[in-house]
Formats: C-alpha cells, sequence, structure tokens
C-alpha cells in the first residue's frame, strides 16, 4: 500500500492489487459474521449460520473478485458514476447467478431479496470505504502535507537571524555578508522540492550553515559537538531532518538557559542501519512544547512515508537531558 | 532646563549581544536627532533590575523572549519600582504577545527594529500610560519564576522555589523563605491560582509550598481541643491547619 496507488479521489481502487483485494474479503467477511452474530451468539448455531451464509456469500465474493480483476482496466476507462452503475449491475447478475444456481443445488433458506439487498449493502460500504481511502491517500494531499512540512522553519528564527546580520553591518561586513549567504543557502533548501532522499552529507553541511547563524546571535552559549567520524557521506536521507531537530535543541535547549549549552549530534552506520542522535540539554518546565511535538511529529511522517516500518524516531527525556534518536535504512546515492 | 529637553536615558535589555548592538547604533542614531542617553545594558531580567536604582533610566527596551526571566516577567517587577521607567517591548516573533499589545494599545517594537519606528516609539515615551499588573499578567498565563518586593527603592527577587508559605495578613501578605520574610502587596487568591499546584491551602489564610512539608502532627488548642499543624523543613514556626482543610493531612499523608 504505497501513496503511488494512484487513489484519485472519485475513482475506482485498483482490483488487482492483492492489498485491495484483501481489504475486500476482509471486510465482506466481517459483515458476513456480525449478521450472523446479529441472529445468535451461540456459537453451535452461530457455526450453523455461518456456514449457510457462506455458501451463498463465499461464491459471489469470489466470482466478483474474479470479475473485478478481470474488468479491471475497463472499470477505470469509465467515468467514476457509470463505473459504479457497472459495479452495481456486475454484483447483482453475479448475485442472482449464484443464488439460482446454488438455490437450486443447496436448497438454502432465504429468498432472493434477502441476498440482493445484502449485496447492494456490501458494495455501497465497500464503494465508500475505498472512496474515503483514495482520498486519504490521494498524491495531492501527501504532496500538500509535504509542503506544509517545509515551511515549518520558526518565524522566529527568520526574524532573530535578519536581526544578528542587520547588528553587523556596520561593525562586521564581512562577517555579515557570511551569515546572508548561510541564510540565502537555508532557505533556497527549505523551498526546494524535498520529496527525493539526498546525500547525508548535504543535510550536514545544512545543519553546520544552520548553527552557524545561531552562533551568530547566541555566541558561546551554544556549543555543538559534531561526533560523524564514521558517517559514511554517501548514504541518503530525507531532507530537513537534521535542521529541524537542531532548530528544536536551539529552541528547547539552549535559549532557556543563560549559562552555555552542548549539542552534541553523533551519526553512525551499524550495519545495514543510519542511526542518527542528537542531544540537548533540556530543562523539564515545559512550556513550549507544542512546536516540539509538531516538528517530531512531521519527521515521523515523512519517515513513514520513505522508509515505511524500516525507520524509526524516538525520543527520550532525562533530568536534564533531551535525546532524538533515529534509525534509517543505510541506503547508498546512486543505487 | 525643562523636562523635555532633558535627554531621555534608555536602558537596553537583550540576552543576545548582536541584538544589543544594534540597538546601540540605532539609539545613537536617534541621539541626533533628540537627546537621548545609553544609561545602560542589560542581558537578563535579573541584571536590569539590579541596574535600574542605579541608572537612572527613563525608558526600557525590553526583550520579550529572555533566558531565565523573560519579558513579561522582568517587567512585572519593574512596575514595583516608585517610578518606574516606562517600558517598551521588543520581540522578533510571538504572536501570543502581539495580539496582547494590541488589545491593550502597548507600544513594542518588531524585531528588526526600524530607526524610524524606535525614534517615534522614543518621541512618545513621556506620553505613555503606565503598564497595569493586570495587563501584564493576562499577558503571561504562566506563573512567574519569582516574586518581588519594594525594599528601600532596590527590588528584591524572590525565587519561587524558594518560598516556604505565604500567610495573608491584613492588606499584606507575607513571604516566608527559610531565610526571612517579605510583605508583598498580592492577593493571596490570586496567588494560589498563579501557583497552582505548588502550594496547599492548609488555612484560610495561608498556602504552603508541597515540597517544604515535613508533616503533620497534632496540637492542642487553647480550649483543650486537638488540630492538626503543619511542620516545615527549614523554618521552625508551625502552621495551622483548618478544620475545613483537615483532609489535606490525608491526602499528603505524612503524619508524624
Amino acid at each position: 500500500m504505497s501513496i503511488n496507488q494512484n487513489a484519485n479521489t472519485g475513482a475506482l481502487p485498483n482490483f488487482r492489487n492483492l492489498g485491495i483485494l484483501l481489504r475486500i474479503l476482509v471486510i465482506v467477511d466481517g459483515m458476513c459474521l456480525a449478521a450472523a452474530l446479529l441472529k445468535t451468539t451461540e456459537p453451535l448455531v452461530l457455526m450453523e449460520e455461518l456456514i449457510d451464509v457462506s455458501a451463498i456469500v463465499q461464491p459471489i465474493l469470489i466470482l466478483s473478485l474474479l470479475a473485478l480483476a478481470a474488468a479491471n482496466d475497463w472499470l477505470h476507462r469509465l467515468r467514476y458514476w457509470h463505473a459504479l452503475a457497472a459495479l452495481i449491475v456486475l454484483e447483482l447478475a453475479i448475485t442472482a447467478a449464484v443464488y439460482g444456481f446454488g438455490a437450486h443445488m443447496l436448497g438454502t433458506a432465504g429468498g432472493l431479496g434477502r441476498y440482493v439487498i445484502f449485496t447492494l449493502v456490501i458494495t455501497g460500504v465497500l464503494i465508500g470505504y475505498f472512496d474515503l481511502r483514495g482520498r486519504a491517500l490521494s498524491p495531492a494531499l501527501t504532496e500538500a502535507r509535504l509542503q506544509a512540512l517545509q515551511a515549518r522553519i520558526r518565524p522566529h528564527f527568520l526574524f532573530n537571524s535578519i536581526n544578528a546580520v542587520l547588528s553587523l553591518m556596520r561593525q562586521e561586513p564581512r562577517r555579515a555578508e557570511q551569515a546572508l549567504e548561510d541564510l540565502a543557502d537555508l532557505y533556497r533548501v527549505l523551498m526546494a522540492d524535498n520529496r527525493q532522499l539526498a546525500p547525508i552529507a548535504r543535510e550536514v553541511a545544512l545543519a553546520k550553515q544552520y548553527l552557524s547563524i545561531e552562533e551568530l546571535r547566541l555566541g558561546d552559549r551554544l556549543r555543538i559537538e559534531w561526533d560523524i567520524s564514521h558517517m559514511p557521506a554517501d548514504a541518503l536521507i530525507p531532507p530537513l531532518v537534521l535542521q529541524p531537530l537542531l532548530e528544536n535543541a536551539v529552541y528547547h535547549g539552549i535559549e532557556p538557559r543563560s549559562e552555555p549549552g552542548t549539542i552534541s549530534i553523533r551519526i553512525s552506520r551499524e550495519a545495514k542501519e543510519m542511526h542518527l542522535t542528537l542531544r540537548n540539554p533540556y530543562r523539564p518546565n515545559g512550556s513550549h512544547h507544542a512546536g516540539n511535538r509538531m516538528a517530531l511529529a512531521n519527521i515521523r511522517e515523512r519517515l513513514a512515508l520513505h522508509f515505511d516500518a524500516e525507520a524509526g524516531i524516538k525520543t527520550v527525556a532525562s533530568a536534564d537531558t533531551y535525546e532524538v534518536r533515529i534509525v534509517i535504512p543505510y541506503l547508498k546515492a546512486g543505487t | 532646563m525643562t523636562a523635555a529637553e532633558q535627554a531621555l536615558r534608555v536602558l537596553v535589555v537583550d540576552d543576545e549581544a548582536p541584538a544589543r548592538n544594534r540597538l546601540r547604533d540605532l539609539l545613537a542614531d536617534c541621539a541626533v536627532k533628540m537627546p537621548l542617553e545609553i544609561a545602560g545594558e542589560a542581558a537578563t531580567g535579573r541584571q536590569a533590575l539590579e541596574m535600574l536604582p542605579a541608572c537612572e533610566a527613563d525608558v526600557v527596551l525590553l526583550d520579550i523572549r529572555m533566558p531565565d526571566m523573560d519579558g513579561i516577567e522582568t517587567a512585572q517587577h519593574i512596575q514595583k519600582f516608585d517610578d518606574p521607567p516606562v517600558v517598551i517591548f521588543t520581540t522578533a516573533y510571538d504572536a501570543y504577545a502581539l495580539k496582547a499589545f494590541e488589545v491593550h494599545a502597548i507600544d513594542y517594537l518588531l524585531k528588526p527594529i526600524r530607526l524610524s519606528r524606535l525614534s517615534e516609539a522614543l518621541a512618545r515615551v513621556r506620553s505613555f500610560a503606565p503598564l497595569k499588573p493586570d495587563v501584564l499578567r493576562e499577558m503571561k498565563p504562566d506563573a512567574r519564576s519569582h516574586l518581588s518586593v519594594n525594599e528601600r527603592g532596590r527590588i528584591h527577587l524572590i525565587p519561587v522555589p524558594e518560598i516556604v508559605f505565604l500567610k495573608a495578613e491584613l492588606k499584606y501578605v507575607t513571604v516566608r523563605t527559610a531565610e526571612r520574610e517579605f510583605l508583598l502587596e498580592e492577593s493571596l487568591a490570586r496567588l494560589e491560582q498563579e501557583f497552582f499546584g505548588r502550594f496547599v491551602r492548609v488555612h484560610r489564610n495561608c498556602l504552603v509550598a508541597k515540597d517544604a512539608i515535613r508533616g503533620f502532627e497534632r496540637a492542642l488548642d487553647a480550649d483543650g481541643e486537638g488540630h492538626w499543624v503543619v511542620v516545615l523543613n527549614n523554618v521552625a514556626e508551625k502552621i495551622d491547619v483548618s478544620r475545613r482543610q483537615q483532609h489535606i493531612v490525608r491526602e499528603l499523608g505524612r503524619i508524624l
């Protein structure tokens, strides 16, 4: 189940996708069970009831899945509403056929009407479900989410940085120049299309530029320890994972203290995994945590979009330090 | 020389050195057009409070986001001076504070600060209305880190964690720390609300810091009946627990 499934709003799902077929199976059988449970909860009677219903429903289900897989391309060429109509007609035809054949063979209880209604209800529920799911997973929405993510640098940082640069203009024009260059680079990356993985070396360079701007205004209150001697420079990472975390570390760890504090960053490769650990001093009086949670949720979401369950992000808060640990699979650039 | 012609003395308060430099440059530019002097520079709210009695500032340019004690709280303590200077807040971005400034028509400067905005604000300074304690309290929903009292023209800061108990007496609230006591002109009910969770009300007129409670013991009334008293760490005085508040003995459960 990935976002590349082409599940546009108002489109049918891909009936040749195993995941979709599995979902249909589970939902239909779940509804059968629910219907049977409505009648009785006595295990033996329930069993009988289920077998009874299954005798008709399972053949309908299997035939439907086969027919849908076969008609998949044709259905997707139709307009959504036409495809829905075709789908319902198809389902009713299968139901009638199976009933006609099955009732004759098995002498099953209940009239055709019962199964027609059941088929219509299930078809309706499934169409509704896949429509909602399609909306939730639509590429447009994912893109909007990623775009929203990109704009998340704190306005606080921008204005304070410009203020710091302005303060350098008269006395130290060269440092002001460099700071503006760093700021420009940082914003160039922030505003770029950041949906592709990028080499970790670039991410580290960006983080260093960001930190040099922060050093400008925080002076020796900000201390940085890099431990990246075992970092493979060609490893790939989603862009802007490190910088927002450092921004959090500065905002929550360094700015609220008048004495100097150290942010330490460790990046290393362990077998097939990349480990990123970021630690900052921290005072647990928690008044500024909304921004932090938001940044973490965003990074978690992006890691999931890129690596699914293979990546993880974890935070550990102790009495005086706060640590973020990220694990992502080791992917080399150019492979 | 009339008051209007006297040089305006400005204290700059900001934790970031570049921000202070920038203000110094801008104030120097303003000084060309109006009589102006830099009364001093402070990197923290506490430092500003210490400098104020001696530096005789008319105006304080006060950054809002600072470590240890933020600008809003610093302004609250500044108001305790007998003749407090005018406070103009400076901030890079603080949606919450900005909204409050607009609502209460408080002057503020947005960083990066423009020369024209700064000189306008300084030119109008003498007509500013003083900040109201209620307004400042509303702007800062979090509890203060310190209480403050004016002692012979100086502001004495009392770190909240050092407070053992607060006792209402007539017009004042007595603030007791391990070392000494202070008289505070604030209401006990409001303090209870502000520091909710840190103090427990043991009596109609007394809040005791939970951390300072060693335990409870029985004491005899004048008429021979018993009641509970609070035994404190670091302070010998024992505090009566009123009949109404007896349930806290069970809740905190440290019977000696």
